[in-house]
């Protein structure tokens, strides 16, 4: 699924990520956990195609070299980010952002458009899973949502757009333990042993409600340690800077 | 076409040029000219009068220089004051008889008259050049006593109506553009709702200039009797040409007691080429009076066209419990420019306003708001709010709000809320990783931007608005 070789990446000359390695199989969830600063929403920010960002290396998604491409095209192939800081943005329907961007991706996929009668259906049975109260989805976009709402409403966009790869950039900050929950369970709920997850964090926290396959530890923008879920239960207890 | 052609198209889809053969009165500003006007509209001699009357006092007035966006001289002897379509001389009965291609022109513009009289719903009339082409819808409205017909037209058959009102709200002597108008306006729409009639259609005018070196002078007059309602919409287009052209029309509207008139209008006229070259000098004077008591006024304009903008829709609220209300978007890109606003004038008592202005600049575009909100003595109890945003694309584009607040009784209060922002980056790249492309991206943030003057909007018009905010932005931002 996505392929990435001495990644590096800086930005107005800063180096950030200083070669990075990492081999996510389809249908496996990847852990990323790391101290602040040590380069995890940057990796986020450039498996996106966020511009700004000095790249090289090897970064390959479905091998296919992704670093020309842009970031709605990326997103059209099936990566998607969940934002650590979701936008709001005035005077958009939540429903309306949501069926946008739908139909964008399905039409450079070569599907049909979905009809109104259909999406709203499918907003509905994806909202209930996640809890989400339908009224907030005919609220502006983001504008005026509990930290909770925010991320509820990443995961919603996920899960109603079944991207191949997707990214979650510390989604479970902030949260409190009945969100996180949910989220985890909309995680969970979503794994069909074919699409692939990254999931970036702070803490184990998360990790508690989901399995990941394999834990990383990135510092200083590279991955220092990789192993199975026990290694996020031992940073628990002992911190990064022992690693170091 | 030739591929500079082709590219020039695209930019602007109603670029297009009808060839047909038109009659235009001889060429500068004369009293000859006006005779000739007169005369080959058939006009009553009151009417005549009333030209040369606006004509001689033009002599001793000067353009108005106040304004933001400056211009070279504008040589009045160098254009034509009247040209009109040489088939519609002898106007038609009935859609049959209106030339084919006029009417292709039409459907070019989306908006084929044939198919709106089947699909119903909008009564058209349509002016080309200076001609009222042909008024659909007629015969319903007839039904209800509703008058919806071109201003010549009235002229001649409800003088009456026209003696009574027409320059009742901008006078001759107004300023140097609403005078010219007066002197020289050839053909525009007039509407007469009568007491305690809703009008059941939204009217509609489409506005289109085809000839070169021609003014569009046209002059609208709409009465709501007391207690009747009508919405009227207004759209606007032109070819591209490498000159500028001049469009300065007036628009008047009357509201008795208890009568409310929305007038909602899409101006999209030829902005000029990317370098600023040729579009539209678009000097239009709106105005509404609230005669009678609780009666309303409501404006709204997408502005997306247009080399130059300059009209400030206003309302004059003279009846107790009279309401105005002004709702805009002006968008301005490349090298084009606006300084629109409204005059809300309190003058009865309990007179309410609203203006909801929004501002978008991208390219070289400068963009002003200027306002006037100016509560009479014996307007007490009167509340006015206003809202102006603007939002910039880029960092050499400007935009300006310039309110002037006149409160003259202690028991009126005024409102006035602004704010300036620029496109969001971060904005921008969220709505791009959903999977929407940079234009895409860019046509729903300023359309959130603008929601609500869009909202004000009728369905059919709002849809096309949309399309319009994004279609003027594109390739503004990176």
């Amino acid at each position: 699924m996505l392929e990435i070789k001495d990644l590096k990446a800086s930005i107005n000359n800063k180096p950030i990520l200083k070669g990075l390695n990492l081999n996510i199989k389809d249908g496996e969830l990847h852990a990323i956990m790391g101290p602040n600063g040590s380069g995890k929403s940057t990796l986020a920010n450039v498996l996106s195609g966020k511009s700004g960002y000095d790249i090289s290396g090897k970064l390959t998604f479905k091998g296919e070299d992704l670093k020309a491409i842009s970031v709605e095209k990326r997103a059209q192939k099936g990566i998607f980010l969940a934002f650590q800081y979701p936008l709001e943005i005035p005077g958009v329907n939540t429903n309306n952002f949501l069926k946008t961007s739908l139909n964008s991706v399905r039409r450079a996929k070569g599907d049909k458009e979905i009809d109104t009668l259909a999406f709203l259906k499918l907003v509905k049975e994806k909202s209930a899973e996640l809890g989400i109260d339908e009224k907030i989805l005919s609220r502006q976009l983001n504008v005026g949502f509990s930290g909770g709402e925010k991320k509820k409403n990443e995961i919603l966009q996920m899960k109603i757009l079944d991207p191949n790869l997707s990214i979650l950039d510390e989604t479970d900050s902030g949260l409190d333990i009945d969100a996180l929950k949910i989220i985890a369970k909309g995680v969970n709920s979503s794994r069909n042993g074919k699409n692939s997850f990254l999931v970036i964090t702070h803490y184990q926290r998360l990790l508690d409600y989901i399995k990941p396959d394999f834990v990383h530890v990135l510092s200083d923008g590279k991955i220092i340690k990789t192993g199975c879920s026990e290694l996020a239960e031992e940073l628990e207890k002992t911190g990064y800077k022992k690693l170091n | 076409m030739k591929q500079q052609e082709l590219e020039k198209s695209k930019e602007y889809k109603y670029g297009f040029v009808t060839d047909i053969e038109s009659v235009k009165a001889p060429k500068g500003l004369s009293e000859e000219v006006i005779r000739f006007i007169s005369k080959i509209k058939k006009e009553p001699k009151w009417m005549l009068e009333w030209r040369l009357k606006a004509f001689n006092r033009l002599n001793s007035i000067k353009e108005p220089n106040w304004q933001k966006p400056k211009y070279p001289k504008i040589n009045y002897q160098d254009l034509y004051y009247y040209s009109a379509p040489k088939s519609i001389k002898d106007k038609p009965k009935s859609l049959d008889e209106v030339d084919p291609k006029l009417l292709e022109t039409y459907k070019k513009l989306g908006i084929s008259l044939k198919e709106q009289e089947k699909l119903a719903g909008v009564a058209v009339d349509a002016v080309f050049d200076s001609v009222s082409v042909a008024t659909t819808f007629k015969d319903k409205l007839t039904k209800k006593g509703i008058i919806f017909c071109s201003i010549s037209e009235a002229i001649q058959k409800h003088p009456d109506l026209v003696k009574k009102y027409l320059g009742s709200v901008i006078p001759i002597t107004d300023h140097y553009f609403a005078t010219l108008n007066s002197a020289v306006f050839t053909d525009g729409s007039f509407v007469y709702i009568p007491e305690g009639v809703r009008c059941p259609m939204e009217l509609s005018t489409y506005f289109r200039i085809n000839a070169s070196d021609t003014g569009q002078f046209e002059r609208t007059l709409i009465i709501a009797d007391k207690g009747s309602y009508v919405s009227y919409l207004e759209g606007c287009t032109a070819p591209m040409r490498d000159e500028n052209q001049l469009h300065a029309a007036n628009v008047e509207l009357v509201a008795l007691d208890d009568a409310e008139i929305k007038y909602s209008t899409v101006q999209n006229w030829y902005p000029g080429d990317k370098n600023g070259k040729g579009g539209i000098y678009n000097f239009v004077t709106k105005r509404g009076a609230c005669r009678g008591k609780n009666s309303k006024i409501s404006w709204t304009q997408v502005e997306t066209g247009s080399a130059i903008t300059w009209k400030y829709p206003s309302c004059i609220l003279q009846g107790d419990n009279s309401i105005g209300e002004f709702y805009s978007i002006a968008i301005t890109n490349n090298h084009q420019k606006a300084d629109t606003g409204t005059k809300m004038i309190h003058l009865g008592k309990n007179t309410k306003s609203k203006i909801i202005s929004k501002g978008i600049s991208a390219g070289y575009a400068d963009n002003t708001y200027r306002g006037l909100v100016d509560i009479n003595k014996k307007a007490i109890n009167s509340r006015n709010y206003t809202q102006c945003d603007s939002l910039l694309m880029g960092n050499k584009c400007g935009a300006h709000t310039v309110p002037y607040i006149k409160n003259k009784n202690c028991s009126s209060t005024t409102e006035h809320e602004a704010t300036t922002s620029k496109i969001n980056e971060e904005q921008l790249y969220y709505c791009n990783q959903r999977g929407l492309n940079q234009e895409e991206a860019i046509g729903l943030i300023v359309n959130g931007f603008c929601k609500e003057v869009l909202q004000q909007l009728p369905m059919e018009f709002a849809v096309e608005a949309q399309k319009l905010v994004g279609i003027s932005l594109e390739g503004s931002v990176g």
